[in-house]
């Protein structure tokens, strides 16, 4: 039963492994949560199972179908009803001549078989999808810390339900398929630290040391070697105007958070397609215009290129000459890219526009294909694939 | 006496998710990775758990420059080639210049020890994977001396992380995972308790109502933790304020003594301008 669990936590895309589940029956085993109550074991499975918070709200969502699903095989566990549950309750339970009956001859054990008969049909009218006790507005079940699903948590003096731990949804916005924020993003960068020995000798060259130690005849000559430092340097292309002037504002305060992890970085501007210009102030784009050529000249191959455009627009602002919506271009927007790609070692674009909408744009597709299929989702995952792609 | 089970001490209020989360990896013999927001007790966690089962706590508290098999021993090999140059007797036997580590400290104890891993994400990327072996089987092998090192008690241990770096799935699949969530209004008002046992209901009542404000308070870059509010009650209480002294007037949107609470001069200026803005509407 558990592993229906288990596959639907797969395939809502928590990294779950057998290993994981067998603790977890492990742990059942042992007698680690009570069986009666439903909370714990939601608990213990998301302790066994989940291993990072982002994944807290997929976990609740598939939880809560596999109880549905369930629901039946948790009533089961709950056969066994309280004694003291029963006598509080019962009062309320029978109608006024039920009542009379119990006054009159019937004895307490009888009336607890009465009680479980009427509770079975109850069950199978639940199951038959007829959710009495939920409609039924002065249900038996409301006063006795049974939820008003009909679903069984009682006897216990907590009056918090199970499903509602669930239904909260309280990590939603740790889900990283969902959130951005700039710590995040931070983190999935540091992926892209790369080290390299240079400037001032500062550490114990161990190798270099025994070597010397040897060539002197087994005197000692301690020889230094620089510290690692971080060499990555990261150009950004970032499109700006119309639909993409929130996300632009947006990457760029991702970027510039993540500063310190690289050697260097800069970004450039352009709108829709990368002509032969881009520009670094939006304000005074008509003066202060810096070419792709130059660009090429400045930086070095192995610099990582990063673009940020929604790549919506249409298809002839980048395979036609003259196709730019802001003046007069030469040569398409594709050979500007093309030339770009052929020479930077290594191109990525992040499109903030969600992915299964890219397949309708013809313009989306044709970038796509010119940044050599490099073209990732903005968002924590996507920046994570990207990143493992530019730090190859 | 001994204890059997985790349930949280006078000094230290967990939740219910939190207790079974300790007890769980303590009957399974897992290691317990913690995560959560900086100050909600990811540390104290562990401190706690010795406690409570009147144990040794060892701590290891990890560097960006820790290696992995710093825990377990070192080989000072310059020690040693320094006494063969000086001509040392020393230097015949190697186990004159193998160090133990923490994890070997904790191993060779007679009473199950806990074992806190402070935050394992300050390390590199490779720590956790060094690892994997060492914390599965508790036991490890002594390159320099052939001996084979394993834990006589299997300690308890605790890892906490505060996220900066992902861990390796191959390391999580064998920890338990807790992610321990900000308290709400009622377990805040616990923990102070616990903290401060004399504190003045209505003085509890104003800073908390405050310190909540500054948490809610949308685009802070450092929002003010447990810890955090432990300590300004703390100065609070020292200072002797009074309830009075929490009352805004146009001069002074802040809480008293507001600098153990935010951190940063653009929060302050932020929370001024939104407290401001939500006086003028009231």
């Amino acid at each position: 039963m558990f592993l229906k669990l288990f596959y639907a936590l797969k395939s809502s895309g928590v990294p779950v492994t057998i290993r994981e589940y067998l603790d977890m029956l492990k742990g059942l085993e042992k007698g680690i949560c009570n069986k009666s109550k439903i909370d714990d074991f939601y608990n213990f499975a998301r302790l066994c199972l989940v291993k990072d918070e982002k994944y807290f709200d997929r976990f609740d969502l598939a939880f809560k179908n596999f109880y549905e699903f369930n629901k039946d095989f948790f009533l089961e566990l709950k056969k066994q009803i309280p004694k003291d549950w029963i006598g509080d309750q019962l009062k309320k339970f029978f109608s006024e001549e039920m009542k009379k009956k119990v006054k009159n001859d019937k004895d307490w054990e009888e009336v607890l078989k009465e009680f479980e008969k009427i509770l079975k049909e109850q069950e199978k009218k639940h199951q038959g999808g007829n959710k009495w006790i939920g409609t039924g507005g002065t249900s038996m079940y409301g006063n006795s810390g049974y939820n008003p699903k009909g679903i069984r948590v009682g006897g216990t003096s907590k009056n918090r339900s199970a499903v509602k731990v669930w239904d909260k949804r309280e990590f939603k916005n740790l889900d990283d398929q969902i959130s951005l924020n700039i710590r995040n993003i931070q983190v999935a960068l540091r992926r892209l630290r790369k080290f390299a020995r240079q400037s001032s000798e500062l550490e114990f060259d161990l190798k270099s040391t025994i070597f010397s130690t040897s060539k002197n005849g087994g005197v000692l000559d301690i020889k230094f070697c620089p510290e690692r430092t971080n060499k990555v340097r990261v150009l950004l292309f970032i499109d700006i105007g119309g639909s993409m002037d929130e996300h632009a504002q947006v990457s760029e305060e991702i970027f510039s958070a993540a500063h310190s992890e690289f050697k260097s970085l800069d970004f450039f501007y352009f709108h829709n397609c990368i002509y032969e210009n881009v520009w670094k102030d939006n304000r005074r784009r008509s003066t202060n215009l810096t070419s792709i050529e130059e660009i090429l000249r400045i930086y070095k191959k192995d610099t990582k290129i990063i673009i940020i455009g929604d790549a919506l627009m249409s298809p002839y602002e980048i395979v036609h000459p003259g196709g730019s919506i802001e003046h007069w271009n030469e040569l398409p927007g594709s050979y500007w890219i093309k030339k770009i790609t052929n020479y930077f070692e290594k191109v990525i674009w992040l499109n903030p526009e969600k992915k299964n909408n890219w397949d309708f744009s013809q313009s989306t597709k044709i970038l796509k294909e010119l940044s050599n299929n490099m073209m990732f989702e903005l968002n924590i995952s996507g920046i994570e694939s990207g990143m493992k792609e530019l730090a190859k | 006496m001994k204890k059997k089970s985790f349930s949280g001490t006078n000094n230290y209020i967990a939740s219910e998710q939190l207790i079974e989360a300790v007890n769980s990896s303590i009957i399974l013999e897992k290691p317990l990775l913690v995560k959560g927001e900086p100050g909600t007790g990811k540390t104290r966690l562990a401190e706690e758990i010795a406690a409570t089962f009147n144990t040794d706590l060892i701590s290891w508290h990890i560097k960006s420059t820790t290696k992995a098999q710093q825990g377990l021993y070192e080989y000072d090999a310059v020690s040693r080639l320094r006494d063969s140059q000086l001509g040392n007797k020393k230097v015949h036997d190697i186990k004159n210049y193998i160090k133990e580590g923490v994890l070997w400290k904790s191993f060779i104890l007679e009473k199950k020890p806990v074992l806190l891993i402070d935050e394992i994400d300050k390390a590199d990327i490779e720590f956790p994977n060094d690892l994997l072996q060492e914390l599965d089987r508790m036991e490890f092998f002594v390159y320099e001396t052939g001996e084979i090192v394993s834990a006589k008690q299997r300690p308890i241990v605790v890892i906490t992380s505060n996220n900066e770096k992902d861990l390796p799935d191959a390391f999580l699949r064998r920890c338990f995972f807790h992610y321990i969530s900000f308290p709400d209004e009622k377990t805040l008002t616990d923990i102070v308790k616990v903290h401060h046992p004399n504190i003045k209901t209505n003085l509890l009542n104003y800073a908390l109502s405050s310190f909540l404000e500054i948490r809610e308070t949308p685009g802070l870059k450092k929002k003010p933790s447990t810890s955090e509010l432990i300590d300004w009650l703390k100065l609070l209480l020292a200072d002797d304020l009074k309830p009075e002294d929490f009352v805004k007037n146009k001069n002074n949107l802040l809480p008293p003594l507001y600098g153990a609470l935010l951190k940063n001069e653009a929060d302050v200026e932020l929370f001024q301008k939104i407290a401001f803005m939500s006086r003028r509407e009231s």
